[in-house]
């Protein structure tokens, strides 16, 4: 049977990329948010994860405003990155899992959720910068990727709770799966930070405390607020914790933390890192 | 606005920020699709060829060329611009989300980055 080997969770700073593209690891700036990562190496070394679900945000990459799925689920055989307009490298593409994608598919819509289904869809920073940082030295990825998009862009979003629900259904789906597959979920964007209005540059430390002393171990507690009230807490782009919330759903019900790095600031956002496996 | 004044208070409107809603999606959708055009080395290059003409494909708004023109950030979002594709106008000008920070806020770069280490 398929093994949920745990769940990687980090921050998808595009500015991250360009520290990686000019070799910026050790630089004053960014070496607090890079020291993060060796254990993230480590650990992914130990585990060999084949298959990651991978929950993030498109960024207007694959998704315009004509049509804004709620959530969405790539079910193809191959995945490329994409020029998003401000001269990121264009990254390596992924390879999927598509048996495993309708899979999950089917077993989402079964639950009664009703994701769009994606047989083409491009991948942008939000997925290849954390692969990036989990394997850089990598020629080509080490795992197949189901990539599942939450709408973090144009409200109404999902609430907190339906995301959850969301990945605890992909949870089931992946206990139901009958392959041999080392699979790791991946959370990525966040934590706190706002790129838009005259309170862009707002992070806030004590909401992002209460998120990463609560995932692990209370998820739930993190889906009481409202949509308003974690944009309100964390920024309009720090919503982007709903990727997080969503990937600890799909990690299962227990869990425990191995690894947590937080730092402020990388670029405009509160960067962080944390490893959980199944408890 | 200081730290503190930043984060509101519950069920509050929240401080200097617009939610891209469905009101703002429909008003912005013109603004928007330019911006997500840029995603094509050959439409950025278009834009900076000849900008109004440029504005004319996409029938932006007078308020979104205005605001375009003006280099108004703010001005955006409140003729329904969001942030993820206006960054794609910002990066044709070789312009970060500091920059973009300091034209909203009226800091300087300088002192927009320090806003940012000083919640360190």
């Amino acid at each position: 049977m398929a093994e949920v080997v745990g769940a990687y969770f980090t921050s998808h700073v595009p500015s991250i990329g360009g520290a990686i593209a000019r070799g910026e690891q050790n630089d004053p700036y960014w070496k607090p948010f890079f020291d993060g990562f060796p254990r993230v190496h480590e650990w992914l070394a130990e585990v060999k994860p084949d298959v990651a679900v991978a929950f993030s945000n498109d960024h207007g990459l694959n998704f315009f405003l004509d049509k804004m799925p709620t959530f969405a689920v790539g079910a193809a055989d191959e995945y490329t990155n994409a020029d998003e307009g401000w001269g990121l490298p264009l990254y390596k593409a992924m390879k999927g899992h598509a048996a495993l994608s309708w899979h999950i598919i089917e077993h989402l819509v079964e639950d009664e959720f009703d994701p769009v289904t994606c047989q083409q869809m491009l991948v942008d920073h939000a997925l290849s910068i954390p692969f990036e940082l989990a394997w850089p030295d990598a020629k080509e990825w080490p795992v197949r990727v189901v990539p599942i998009g939450i709408n973090t862009v144009q409200h109404p979003l999902p609430s907190a709770r339906r995301c959850l629900a969301l990945g605890r259904s992909v949870h089931r789906a992946l206990r139901s799966w009958r392959g041999a597959e080392r699979i790791v979920i991946i959370g990525t964007g966040g934590l706190s930070h706002q790129l838009d209005g005259e309170r862009t540059g707002f992070m806030n430390r004590e909401y992002d405390m209460f998120c990463l002393d609560n995932l692990a171990t209370d998820p739930d507690a993190l889906t009481r607020d409202s949509i308003h009230e974690i944009v309100r807490q964390a920024g309009t782009q720090g919503v982007e914790v709903l990727n997080w919330i969503a990937a600890r759903g799909a990690l299962g019900p227990g869990a425990k933390e191995i690894h947590r790095n937080y730092h402020i600031p990388i670029s405009n956002t509160a960067g962080a890192t944390l490893l959980l496996e199944a408890a | 606005m200081t730290i503190p004044a930043m984060l509101g208070e519950p069920g509050k409107p929240i401080p200097g920020t617009t939610l891209f809603d469905g009101a703002a999606a429909r008003k912005g959708y013109a603004l928007n699709a330019m911006c997500y055009s840029f995603n094509v080395a050959a439409n950025r290059q278009a834009f900076l060829d000849d900008e109004d003409a440029y504005c004319d494909r996409f029938s932006l708004t007078p308020a979104q060329r205005d605001a375009v023109a003006k280099r108004d950030v703010l001005g955006m979002i409140a003729a329904g611009g969001n942030i993820y594709y206006l960054a794609k106008l910002a990066g044709i000008f070789g312009l970060n989300v500091q920059d973009v920070g300091s034209m909203q806020t009226g800091m300087t770069v300088p002192e927009f980055k320090q806003m940012l280490l000083d919640q360190a």
